[in-house]
């Protein structure tokens, strides 16, 4: 890890039982969650690190940090909003949650949409006032609170997030926007995302993660879990911009049932250390998957990527997109798996990892894996490493364009994959300005 | 009037000398065919001429207005006033046509003279009309997908924008069917001007009666072995390179052998 922090590691957890009850207590959650976070806790204390293929993390500090929630400003209205968040959300976006450090600061969805039964609110309030469905869904489709250290610490630890259902039958239109905005270097962001789109519904839903202070002193452990049941439709799309210091840990796990489709697409932009983990179980027959990242690393930076799609539906379709770019002394792992299990014939598993290199210190490498446990099946995968070709350099060069300029249209090209499909003009905009930033 | 002087060039790739000498002066205004068979040089020629990464000029001399064209990088050609057509262009993902032809055309402008992106559309528009080519594949992404004409009718429609002094079109004919062939005739015939020069790499006379040369060259063994007008070209189709090989008492064309 680069830069200085002024938390020691240790094994062993800071935060006590107490802690996590009393913190549980003031936001008057129902004595169901208050358990399963004391279970969580306890668990942490026991349970080993994931194993994210060839990263060592044992070293990397995922358990102490300074503070285990902050109280930030809410917003009366988008005109308070910090200048660098004013730019991503457009003044007439409907559908819109704004979360400061750990303090749920701004909400705003229609009635139309709340008379059809849409329910977009903070992670707390989803936790008190709608028990049943966050009930049905938290942690236990998607991801398993007892699955490692990080999984069980962020249920312990939750401490934001944003909670979204779309019943059965409806289509939001427009898309539905989240920000989460860091601007105190000691906060610490457990923040659980939960999407649920219900029977034939369809949603878009975009969140950024930006940091407006330089450095971070906290943790990163996030969760997102992404429900679609039968015939639903959810796109999601992400900006991560968090600032070097954090050590992050990022989960975003989807479940698509029969007919469903889920479409990631991920901008993952951090300035720190980043264990990634993007999967797509499809359980449903005729389900789909479509995966698409791009990356942009610099400094000394480390990062994983896993990105998984494991299908169990007949005719499930998987597809996997990686685009990274690796500058300065900055390494990256990107795995790519296609899980076919047994019974699911016909499915089809594509994936497709690029990684550039732009400088001799830089170091990336594209893992792609099948593992496939039927016979009827197709799947393909493509992977590369390599520097900006020359060719297509002189191609452009020969129309008057500076190298520089050039190498600049190649690599927006290559990242232009996620930036095309993300749907909020604003948070496109943005992350063509972060990769600007990031690879000048 | 510009003028393009290229004086007892040699050219290597890894290490093999493909051209050996080659001597030639294209002028504004008009306009040059080489033609000859494969493996002649010809289109080490034209990669030599925008310098192509992977050819090493080890003599000789390129000069455009007498400026030394060998010192410059290939953007600073480009800058110049030349211009490659190239035979097999690069795909680029990402990028689109449109956005790629107005950094090239913004390249030539200085800061703050940007073309203004309403004049841009109007004159790709226009220029894509002549080359029949759909509006649409000015949003594609730079020759990714696209069939070999498409690509061929995109270098012409680059061309067509950034308006060079001098063009190398390297086989723009090639895979071409008739209907596609006289559409990129059109095309350079609606530049031919005072201002423009060209010089048409090709292997097929059939494009020359389409677009009449001022000069026609013969390549043979990495040299111009014979160069005359346009009843050149009308010859070879007659009578093939035979007689040229004949007259020159070259048995094997390709370049490497030596007469």
């Amino acid at each position: 890890m680069e830069g200085e922090t002024n938390v020691t590691v240790e094994t062993n957890l800071k935060i006590t039982e107490q802690d996590v009850r009393s913190f549980s207590a003031s936001k008057s959650e129902p004595e169901e969650f208050t358990n399963l976070r004391v279970q969580a806790l306890a668990a942490a204390e026991v349970l080993p690190l994931p194993k994210p293929d060839k990263t060592k993390i044992a070293a990397w500090n995922f358990t102490e940090f300074p503070v285990h929630s902050t109280d930030s400003s809410t917003y009366a209205s988008l005109t308070e909003l910090p200048e660098e968040v004013q730019s991503l959300v457009d003044l007439k976006q409907k559908n819109l949650y704004i979360q400061h450090n750990n303090t749920p600061a701004y909400l705003a969805l229609p009635e139309e949409l709340k008379a059809k039964g849409v329910i977009l609110t903070d992670i707390f309030t989803a936790i008190r006032d709608h028990a049943d469905l966050v009930g049905k869904y938290f942690m236990n489709e998607a991801v398993k609170a007892e699955e490692h250290k990080l999984t069980s610490l962020h249920a312990a630890l939750l401490n934001g997030g944003v909670f979204l259902y779309v019943p059965k039958n409806v289509v939001i239109e427009e898309p539905v926007q989240v920000v989460f905005i860091h601007d105190n270097a000691d906060a610490s962001l457990f923040n659980h995302v939960l999407v649920v789109a219900d029977t034939s519904s369809q949603v878009t839903y975009v969140e950024t993660y930006i940091s407006t202070v330089p450095k971070a002193n906290g943790l990163a452990n996030i969760v997102s879990e992404v429900i679609a049941e039968d015939n639903a439709k959810i796109t999601y799309g992400a900006v991560d911009v968090l600032a070097e210091g954090f050590t992050a840990y990022i989960n975003r796990r989807g479940v698509a049932k029969r007919d469903a489709t889920i479409e990631w697409a991920l901008g993952m932009m951090n300035d720190s250390d980043t264990i990634s983990e993007n999967t797509t179980y499809l359980i449903g027959d005729n389900s789909t998957g479509d995966t698409k990242t791009v990356v942009v690393g610099r400094g000394t930076q480390k990062q994983n990527f896993t990105t998984t799609v494991t299908h169990w539906g007949k005719n499930s379709e998987g597809q996997i997109l990686t685009h990274g770019v690796m500058k300065e002394a900055a390494s990256a792992i990107f795995n790519g798996i296609g899980k076919i299990e047994h019974g699911a014939s016909k499915a089809n598993a594509e994936q497709e990892s690029r990684v550039l290199m732009l400088s001799p210190k830089a170091r990336g490498d594209a893992n792609p894996i099948l593992l496939i446990d039927e016979d009827d099946v197709t799947a393909g995968h493509a992977a590369s490493v390599g520097r900006v070709d020359p060719l297509q350099l002189y191609y452009l060069m020969s129309r008057g364009i500076t190298k520089q300029e050039a190498e600049r249209l190649v690599i927006h090209g290559f990242l232009a994959p996620v930036v095309n499909v993300l749907p909020i003009e604003g948070v496109k905009k943005q992350l063509t300005e972060v990769i600007e930033r990031k690879v000048r | 009037m510009s003028t393009l002087v290229i004086k007892d060039l040699h050219v290597e790739i890894e290490g093999k000398e493909i051209l050996k000498g080659v001597n030639l002066t294209i002028n504004t205004g008009e306009i040059h065919a080489i033609m000859g068979p494969n493996g002649t040089g010809k289109s080490t020629l034209a990669s030599a001429i925008m310098g192509h990464p992977k050819y090493e000029v080890t003599s000789g001399s390129i000069t455009l207005d007498g400026e030394d064209v060998l010192e410059m990088e290939v953007d600073e050609r480009a800058r110049a006033g030349l211009f490659l057509g190239m035979q097999y262009p690069s795909e680029i993902s990402g990028v689109t046509n449109a956005d790629f032809m107005r950094s090239a055309m913004n390249a030539r402008r200085e800061e703050g003279d940007e073309i203004s992106l309403m004049k841009f559309i109007r004159e790709l528009d226009k220029k894509m009309e002549v080359l029949d080519m759909d509006q649409e594949m000015a949003q594609r992404y730079l020759n990714e997908g696209f069939s070999g004409g498409e690509k061929k009718r995109n270098e012409i429609l680059q061309m067509m924008m950034i308006k060079p002094k001098i063009a190398v079109l390297d086989e723009i004919d090639s895979g071409l069917d008739i209907d596609a062939l006289k559409v990129v005739s059109e095309g350079v015939n609606q530049m031919r001007s005072e201002n423009f020069g060209c010089l048409i790499i090709t292997h097929y006379q059939r494009l020359l009666n389409y677009i009449t040369p001022d000069h026609v060259h013969v390549m043979m063994q990495g040299r111009v072995v014979k160069s005359g007008g346009e009843e050149l070209s009308h010859k070879l189709e007659a009578e093939g390179y035979d007689w040229i090989k004949a007259e020159l008492g070259i048995e094997d064309e390709t370049v490497g052998q030596e007469a």
